[in-house]
């Protein structure tokens, strides 16, 4: 996911300079205006269109099904591994710091103190998975770890001092 | 102020006296030069917590955190205060501005500005910008009360002096154009009038940003009381979410309307150097009217992992976001693009800083609008994609506007040769600029988290990176305003 983005944001914003250098370098020869509106106006339909269709089919195809999970729902019983997760400052309680693979997890997470956020990175250091934990609300994840592995949580809110040190671990074990 | 030539014909003007509009342009031009310098302390800190997490400097963790906090603040209360001087400079010449309300909105800023300074530097605050609840109040000892209180005080303060500048912007406008729908264009977008093409833009967004920066300021003040009371009365416990989202409009507002404000000087000036006039029509009241909701509306992408959030709440959030890129895209900078194309315009610092602006600002929607679905928040919310974003279109988008206008008020249109140090500032700030978003979007893809005092060992070379970009934008900026505090004090009004 992260590197899909990344890449769409640099073609992106190369296309949009590759346009710039475009009418940046052919700005010295003057025309007279109203053909140039003309043409261009033209093409700022279709662009709008473009735009437009663009934006609704990648709405469409982002939002169903939605991509977060239902926080009304009960995540419990056999079909989840259930983690109780608590924000302190400056550390994190977890009610097991062991999960297995398959299986999806479901982290009830809340801020002990203030606002904090619950960032799940695997051994490369790649976010997975996150959410806010909040004072006042137990914010549900959920999470299906195919990889086993040593599994860091670290602290994605500000949340004072030691924010950077706020950091625990996470046994992801294959299931057996 | 004097007219420009191209729409004189047609549009209203406000006459002042020679010793009003020199009033006024003393007033503008500090509220420039205060921009350029307070500009540059904050890259200043930028490049400094840079340098920290890529452990060439050595930063201990809560003056990092208090430097943050500054840094947060100080750009966005900054962005402010300069772009309203832009904003103010056009719009009193179509609607009749009181230049004593505009220094009192200047002098209640420095009184808000010294506050916070006090609070952060003395208090040792280091709650963040977003003073997010109930952080300010739960310390664990590193900072008091009375310095969070300070800070959320010197907010306040500097809200105040904003809103009183609204009043009067409305007063202005209400007495040229009888309600804010005709001053929007929208009796003209709805048929009720003909359309005026000579109607001026500035007007339009001077328009939009009073209404929804009225509204964030105000919505700010109420975040901020409820705050300060919960401090020295902890029985009073408002709900953390609610807050959160109180604080988010009032940001995501506040820091939005600097680019709607400063975005009249592209509509005034470009013409001016292309010979060509930009004209309003319905295409532009409608994106502009779009936008006055729309702006309002998308603060919940910043809530997308507040997972009690309601899904309608996210879902019109991501769908905005994406539409609120449609007018930069589509209206504004492709506009901008049709007045440059062969229209043999002067190229000089002022007229490369605006295209440079409608570059930064369309380019930087790109990573923002990314970053506002919901499905990739999950992955990207909170890591240093999210500073990626707003520092390219701060950086390359928001900021060009404000230096171009100031490098038109200090060179005029007159041709002649660029000042080396306009030229290398130039370039240095471009490469910088480009270099420190495209790090921080860069680092963001790696999964490196924002506000971190002490970065991972892998991460440190992404920081060495971004300590060099930002090493080049203090330069470029340098460069600027050693040429801003030599000559712009004594510039005359340019004519036109
Ligand atoms: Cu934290």
């Amino acid at each position: 996911m992260q590197t899909t983005v990344w890449f769409i944001t640099l073609v992106g914003v190369a296309l949009l300079a590759a346009v710039f250098y475009y009418v940046i370098s052919n700005s010295q020869t003057p025309e007279d205006y109203s053909s140039v509106q003309q043409k261009w106006y033209r093409f700022r339909h279709k662009w709008f269109y473009f735009i437009a269709i663009f934006g609704i089919v990648v709405t469409l195809a982002t939002l169903i099904p939605f991509p977060l999970p239902s926080q009304d729902a009960a995540y419990a019983g056999e079909d989840y591994q259930v983690v109780d997760v608590s924000g302190h400052q400056w550390y994190w309680t977890m009610s097991t710091d062991t999960v297995v693979t398959g299986k999806p997890v479901a982290f009830y997470v809340t801020g002990a103190d203030v606002n904090h956020g619950f960032g799940v990175y695997d051994e490369n250091l790649k976010l997975v998975a996150q959410v806010q934990a909040m004072p006042g609300y137990t914010n549900k994840l959920i999470h299906i770890f195919d990889q086993p592995g040593k599994y860091r949580i670290l602290c994605l809110e500000y949340c004072g001092l030691a924010h950077h040190a706020m950091i625990a671990e996470l046994k992801v074990e294959a299931a057996s | 102020m004097s007219a420009t030539t191209l729409d004189t014909a047609v549009s209203k003007r406000v006459d002042y006296s020679e010793a009003e509009n020199q009033a006024a342009l003393v007033a503008v031009k500090a509220h420039l030069i205060t921009g350029f310098l307070v500009f540059l302390l904050m890259m200043l800190a930028g490049a400094a917590m840079r340098a920290a997490q890529s452990n060439m400097m050595p930063v201990e963790a809560g003056l990092f955190y208090q430097i943050l906090t500054l840094h947060g603040v100080g750009v966005v209360g900054t962005a402010g205060i300069a772009s309203t001087g832009v904003l103010w400079y056009f719009l009193r010449q179509y609607v009749p501005l009181s230049t004593k309300i505009f220094w009192l909105n200047f002098g209640v800023f420095l009184a808000g500005v010294v506050i916070i300074l006090g609070s952060i530097f003395i208090g040792k605050y280091g709650g963040g910008w977003t003073f997010l609840y109930p952080l300010p109040g739960i310390s664990l000892g590193a900072w008091s009360t009375g310095a969070a209180a300070a800070f959320l005080l010197g907010l306040l303060i500097i809200g105040t002096g904003f809103l009183i500048l609204y009043l009067d912007m409305g007063r202005a406008i209400l007495s040229q154009y009888g309600n804010f729908g005709r001053a929007l264009g929208l009796t003209q977008l709805f048929g009720k009038e003909p359309v005026n093409p000579y109607h001026p833009a500035t007007v339009v967004a001077g328009t939009m940003v009073l209404i929804v920066n009225f509204i964030g300021i105000a919505v700010g003040a109420v975040v901020l009381v409820m705050m300060l009371v919960n401090l020295y009365n902890p029985e009073f416990k408002p709900d953390a979410l609610l807050v959160k989202n109180l604080i988010y409009f009032f940001g995501h507002v506040f820091i939005n309307a600097t680019i709607y404000a400063s975005v009249v000087a592209v509509y005034e000036l470009l013409p001016r150097y292309t010979g060509r006039p930009y004209k309003t029509s319905k295409v532009f009241y409608a994106a502009w009217f779009a936008i006055v909701f729309m702006v309002m509306a998308v603060y919940p992408h910043h809530l997308f992992m507040d997972a009690p959030m309601p899904m309608w709440a996210m879902i019109t959030a991501q769908v905005l976001s994406y539409g609120s890129g449609i007018p930069v895209l589509v209206v504004t900078g492709y506009g901008a693009l049709m007045l440059v194309y062969r229209s043999g315009i002067q190229w000089n610092t002022a007229s490369k800083l605006l295209i440079l602006s409608m570059f930064g600002w369309a380019a930087g929607v790109i990573p923002a609008i990314i970053d506002a679905m919901v499905s990739v928040n999950r992955v990207l919310h909170n890591t240093l994609w999210v500073p990626g974003h707003f520092h390219f279109y701060l950086l390359l988008g928001l900021l060009p506007m404000i230096f171009g206008f100031t490098f038109y008020l200090l060179n005029g249109k007159k041709e002649g040769k660029t000042p080396l140090t306009e030229k290398l500032g130039f370039y240095s700030y471009l490469i910088g600029g480009l270099l420190l978003a495209l790090t921080f979007l860069g680092s963001g893809a790696h999964s490196i988290p924002r506000r971190w005092a002490v970065h991972m060992e892998e991460w440190v070379p992404y920081a060495q990176w971004g300590t060099l970009a930002a090493t080049l934008v203090v330069l470029g900026v340098l460069l600027f305003t050693i040429r801003v505090l030599t000559a712009l004090p004594k510039a005359p009004e340019p004519s036109v």
